[in-house]
């Protein structure tokens, strides 16, 4: 094979957990749309702010033009002063072009509420419920007793014991999960326990 | 499921004198020691060395041609070897162009494989743009949650609900779509008991989003907690800390940071999105080959990233660069630049284009104005950079004594606690002051904004003269009493923020800076330029002001004074110099204010430097005892590499492996019985002559798989590290060689060998080790680790700080 790369280079790296993955993904593809999404008509909007102008209060005039019309002269209507005091008028006022996207920001703040959500439904299913649904495995240590031995070197052959039932999916998921909690743990002790990190 | 009784834990090490880190119960296993690990589960041939994997889908490996996986590749909290990576990427492109001229396909293969980088630059912007995008509209959603709630739409914040509705000109702020929490439960928003509620939803809001986030750090993603800052230095410089640039520390970053800026704690979310911007990339590296084998490559672009991380966050793309530059990397090729700079404006326009803020900012204090300023002005402003000088040095010390209180007394066994506790505190203390119960970007936003006739905020209720405007040019005018009840708020806030920041910094949530310096700064700034512009305003005909301020012109501009107090208190902590510049001046958008903000920069460095060497991320790294060796300071000292070196004088001789007398048992004897990261190959014992360096990791491998795969290998075959073996009697076992793991080039240098040259050389080439030899023969090795001991031994710190390897 002369490119043995080219299947790696877009191999998926699902290893340890699909779901930030999969976040991540969905994040980018809705993300994509609302970045060139057509702005609706109430989107885009010229603000002329003017202030009290002799016997005059101040008003704010919004009008929805385009960016080459937004001037004194198109928005502020009907015009409070004569004809010849326009133009001193018009100096006085402060017109700003604005544009906003409320489907950016409804899927946004969507997608983050989603995200928090399934996060705090993950966190209360490990917390509550896997303890009670997972047996508790023939060869398997408690972890918290990792911290108290030190490993002996050793560089004999030791046959693998999981080796042979990781094969089914649901295995798998298992597997990477237990791992991805043991390397949580490990990240927990370094950082909050033994403060080698972080501060 | 403990692993202790695996093979996997020969891996690892106990304490170590040289080089690894005592983490008992620290996986060294390649599948789990890392989020992504080094070996790809598509190598079939190396699901045997993980305990827990697949067995027997091996591929044989033929020694003499393919590198074994695993060999080259790097433990956790480990430094890697930059001159071997840097010579097999220069392998790869080598060997990737002389089959480019074979076929077509490898032709393409290796124009894409040029392309690879621009291409992973496009997609770390693009992502790092969409995720800034999202940090800053839930941001800003989510702090004025704690005030009120939108009616038109829950997914609006307060600027957003107002737009549509029609508001008078005095009431600018209020429209009827917006509910503060008093006026929906209650159905009004006047009166003491609706203050009180709103005091008291809003401290809830506070304390719910902090638990939320400290919740979720302590149980998802432990690395996501602190600015981060520090660690992607270290990691720059060669350090390997598996898990820290994740996805899992990406996702749960994000949404904490989030939280944590929405509750109101005295904190910015740059530092940060710096972090987000370099997990992106390390996440995308794996999609390309040459990043993701090679650990050299992979540094290059994590410095492009954060330079696109500061990007977004400041909407700087060159300030970006810079900062990546001066701050953060560590070595930075000119291909860097050029690349770095790319990724920064992907993601600066991507931030754009989902128009975070409206009126397509990127940061929400973006300055406008463009008055001119006097040369007299320098005073005040040099005033500002001292003042700044005298702040940065003073929050580093009390931040770094708090923060080792944290890490040594019982104050560190209760993280959760103490976040809801200074949560608390800074909401109790933040609601009665306008100014701090805004979010702390806006106080920015607001002290920045110059003053015109049409702003209606506290700030700017000056003595208006109606008959005297012309246009919009606003002169100085006496200040009004609204001016007066904004200057003594400010200078409470200013107190409270001032204190309130050095325990927020460094807390187990995610937590920037720049945006709390750049705030006492901003406050500090305005005070004085109020008070200057009063000054010039009662007082117009003295000396000083009488040549260029007459009655009636606009001369003072007490926004460009807080800029000013926000470059020069953020210079002072960080010890920024350009980059802070450059940031500064396309925050405004020009030249003209280039002066001021150098002068009080460097007014500020000149001070704080006087005080303390360090800035806070380099205190942060000394602090946590990382391995980082410093590359801006001179190493002054007359020491010579034999005082370095190890074995001392008193220590049992330096363990050697010889090239082709040594049986596999000897050399495993050798590797259990100490806990070296590396052992040089000589000649003989008798003679001493250098032949090379291998490592460990790669010797174990080597060994264990020779044992497995390899026909006759048993504990008494002679390994060889030479070509051409000795020839041995036929009865006996057959020879394992080992000669394609022997680093054949390792640097030495000669005992007399000043300190100072051996030092410049750790850093230029960021060595790991190097060999002193004495007359042509080995004497002793120096390690990393012993040169920042040396160093800190030198500089009268304590020389066990250093922890890592």
């Amino acid at each position: 094979i002369l490119f043995p790369q080219a299947p790696r280079m877009f191999a998926p790296n699902s290893r340890n957990s699909v779901s930030p993955v999969l976040l991540l993904v969905l994040l980018g593809c809705v993300l994509c749309p609302p970045a060139q999404a057509s702005k609706s008509s109430e989107d885009i909007r010229c603000k002329c702010i003017c202030p009290p102008y002799r016997n005059i209060s101040g008003h704010i005039y919004n009008k929805n033009v385009s960016q080459k019309d937004c001037n004194c002269l198109h928005v502020v209507e009907p015009m409070p002063v004569p004809g010849n005091d326009v133009e001193a008028y018009c100096l006085l006022c402060e017109c700003k072009y604005e544009e906003r996207s409320t489907t950016t920001i409804k899927v946004i703040i969507i997608i983050y509420l989603s995200v928090v959500g399934a996060l705090l439904l993950y966190m209360a299913f490990l917390v509550l419920v896997d303890p009670l649904i997972r047996k508790p495995d023939p060869y398997t240590q408690p972890l918290h007793n990792e911290e108290d031995s030190e490993d002996a070197h050793s560089l004999a052959a030791v046959p693998t014991l999981a080796g042979a039932r990781a094969n089914t999916v649901l295995e798998r998921v298992e597997g990477a999960q237990q791992r991805w909690k043991r390397q949580v743990q490990e990240q927990r002790k370094t950082v909050f326990d033994r403060h080698k990190m972080l501060s | 499921m403990d692993q202790k009784g695996f093979r996997r834990g020969s891996f690892q090490s106990a304490t170590s004198d040289e080089d690894m880190l005592e983490i008992a119960g620290a996986s060294t296993d390649f599948s789990m020691a890392d989020d992504d690990p080094p070996l790809d589960r598509e190598m079939g041939g190396f699901s045997s060395y993980n305990g827990g994997g697949m067995n027997g889908t091996s591929t044989m490996m033929d020694f003499l041609e393919e590198p074994l996986p695993g060999v080259g590749t790097y433990e956790d909290f480990n430094t890697i070897d930059w001159v071997r990576e840097k010579s097999r990427d220069r392998d790869r492109h080598r060997e990737i162009t002389n089959r480019s001229k074979e076929s077509t396909w490898a032709l393409l293969h290796s124009v894409s494989d040029a392309f690879s980088g621009w291409l992973l630059m496009l997609l770390i912007g693009l992502l790092a743009g969409s995720l800034a995008g999202l940090i800053d509209i839930s941001a800003h959603w989510m702090t004025d949650l704690k005030e009120g709630v939108c009616l038109a739409g829950f997914w609006f914040n307060h600027e957003h609900c107002c737009w549509k509705s029609n508001t008078t000109f005095t009431d600018r702020d209020k429209c009827p779509e917006w509910k503060s929490w008093s006026q929906l439960i209650l159905g009004h928003g006047e009166g003491a008991f609706a203050y009180i509620l709103n005091y008291f939803m809003y401290v809830v809001w506070a304390l719910m989003f902090s638990l939320l986030a400290v919740l979720l750090v302590k149980g998802f993603a432990p690395y996501a907690c602190g600015s981060g800052i520090p660690e992607i230095k270290t990691i720059l410089s060669g350090f390997i800390i598996r898990g820290y640039l994740g996805k899992w520390t990406l996702v749960i970053k994000t949404i904490t940071l989030v939280l944590a800026v929405s509750s109101g704690l005295s904190l910015g979310k740059e530092g940060p999105l710096v972090h987000v911007a370099c997990c992106c990339g390390n996440i995308l590296c794996h999609l390309f080959t040459k990043y993701r084998k090679n650990e050299a490559k992979r540094r290059e672009v994590l410095s492009a990233a954060a330079a696109a991380g500061v990007s977004v966050a400041f909407g700087a793309p060159i300030g970006g660069v810079l900062f990546s530059l001066e701050e953060v990397s560590y070595y930075f090729p000119l291909k860097t630049l050029w690349r770095s700079f790319f990724a920064a404006l992907v993601a600066a326009f991507t931030l754009r284009s989902i128009n975070p803020f409206g009126n397509s900012r990127l940061v929400l204090f973006y300055v406008e104005f463009h008055m001119p300023w006097h040369l007299l002005e320098l005073v005040p402003f040099i005033l500002l950079g001292i003042f700044g000088g005298l702040w940065g040095a003073f929050f580093i010390r009390s931040n770094i004594a708090w923060c080792r209180r944290r890490k040594t007394t019982r104050l560190g066994k209760y993280p959760v606690l103490e976040v809801i506790v200074v949560t608390a505190i800074t909401a109790i203390l933040a609601f009665p002051n306008e100014y701090t119960r805004m979010s702390t970007s806006e106080l920015i936003s607001e002290l920045f904004n110059d003053c015109g006739i049409l702003d209606s905020s506290k700030l700017c209720e000056y003595v208006n003269d109606f008959n005297s405007t012309k246009g919009d040019d606003l002169p100085d005018r006496a200040a009004g009493p609204g001016v007066y009840t904004a200057m003594w708020q400010l200078a409470l806030a200013l107190i409270m923020k001032v204190f309130i920041t050095i325990f927020t910094f460094g807390m187990k949530v995610p937590s920037g800076l720049f945006i709390p310096s750049m705030a006492v700064g901003a406050i500090a700034g305005r005070l004085l330029g109020v008070a200057v512009e009063q000054l010039a305003f009662y007082h117009h005909d003295w000396a000083i002001f009488s040549g260029w301020c007459s009655p009636g012109a606009d001369c003072i501009t007490p926004g460009l004074y807080a800029m000013v107090g926000a470059a020069a208190c953020l210079g002072g902590v960080t010890r920024m110099t350009v980059s802070l510049v450059v940031i500064m001046f396309e925050l405004t958008g020009g030249l003209e204010y280039i002066v001021p903000l150098m002068a009080a920069a460097m007014t500020s460095k000149w001070v704080a430097d006087a005080i303390g060497r360090e800035g806070i991320y380099d205190a942060h790294i000394r602090l946590n005892g990382y391995p980082f060796l410093e590359a801006k300071e001179e190493f002054s000292h007359k020491t010579r590499a034999m005082d370095v070196m190890r074995p001392r004088k008193s220590d049992p001789p330096l363990t050697v492996i010889t090239q082709d007398t040594m049986t596999v048992e000897d050399v495993e004897t050798i590797i259990t019985s100490t806990t070296y990261s590396g052992y040089p190959v000589v000649v003989s014992r008798a003679s001493q002559r250098l032949v090379g360096f291998v490592l460990r990791r790669d010797l174990i491998i080597s060994i264990e798989n020779a044992r497995k795969k390899q026909d006759g290998i048993v504990s008494t075959s002679i390994i060889c590290f030479t070509d051409y073996c000795p020839p041995l009697p036929p009865s006996s076992p057959s020879v394992l060689k080992l000669r394609s793991i022997l680093d054949l080039s390792p640097f030495t240098v000669t005992d007399e060998t000043p300190m100072e040259i051996v030092v410049d050389i750790f850093r230029k080439l960021g060595l790991r080790q190097c060999l002193v030899t004495h007359n042509g023969k080995l004497l002793g090795i120096i390690t990393k680790k012993d040169v920042l001991k040396h160093i800190a031994q030198m500089a009268n710190q304590d020389p066990d700080s250093i922890l890592f390897n």
